[in-house]
């Protein structure tokens, strides 16, 4: 499923127009890409929590050559799935 | 501040497009309409974000780490996030600011210190 048909899934299940429900799609995921942006977390009970982690640098190799190259400090956005979400994926 | 699901639907209503109500069940919809979507086995993507898959784990062998007792743990499925490489360069921005500025420049003289002579002995004892 991708973003358009999240959306006119949306619209159908909530009687929505696909403007509103494009709407509402939109601002879940500016909400959360938003407060990762900031650094703080964010918790969805049920779904699953995001949260920047901060990686150190170390010496990587290019897996290709051989060559050592040097790999700075790095944040990357990090999901953990929640409980219910878990569950029902694993049933 | 820990963003919530709570917050999330204030900044919809805030929109002004929806009454509180819908946009609280709109917003639950949404969720539930991922949720479900992932344990039909379905991945989801949204450009610009991230894609969440359902990943097949095998069966292995493990131990019970309180016992010692080896036991065949079941295969599995779980839930695995990649975010795209637009959000892992938001998040990045207000670091690279600050610390890569500073970083580069020392890590450029220690590598202009001992020149090419230094990866490849480290590669002949890699091999």
């Amino acid at each position: 499923m991708n973003k358009s048909q999240l959306i006119e899934a949306l619209a159908k299940d909530q009687g929505l127009t696909i403007k509103k429900a494009e709407m509402v799609i939109n601002t879940i995921f500016g909400s959360v890409e938003e407060s990762l942006i900031k650094g703080d977390r964010v918790e969805i009970r049920g779904f699953g929590s995001f949260k920047v982690k901060d990686y150190d640098g170390y010496q990587g190799r290019n897996p290709k050559t051989g060559e050592i190259i040097e790999v700075g400090r790095k944040k990357l956005p990090f999901f953990k799935v929640g409980k219910e979400l878990k569950e029902r994926v694993d049933n | 501040m820990t963003l919530t699901k709570a917050d999330i639907v204030a900044n919809v209503y805030a929109k002004g497009m929806l009454t509180k109500a819908e946009a609280s069940q709109s917003v639950e919809a949404s969720l539930a309409l991922i949720k479900n979507a992932l344990a039909s086995g379905e991945e989801v993507l949204v450009s610009g974000f991230g894609k969440w898959s359902v990943r097949h784990k095998a069966e292995r062998r493990g131990r019970n780490p309180q016992s010692g007792q080896p036991l065949i743990l079941p295969p599995r499925k779980v839930v695995t996030f990649r975010p795209s490489r637009v959000l892992k360069a938001k998040v990045q921005v207000k670091d690279q600011d600050q610390a890569a500025p500073a970083a580069q420049p020392q890590e450029k003289e220690s590598s202009a210190g001992e020149p090419a002579s230094k990866p490849s002995v480290i590669r002949k004892g890699y091999f």
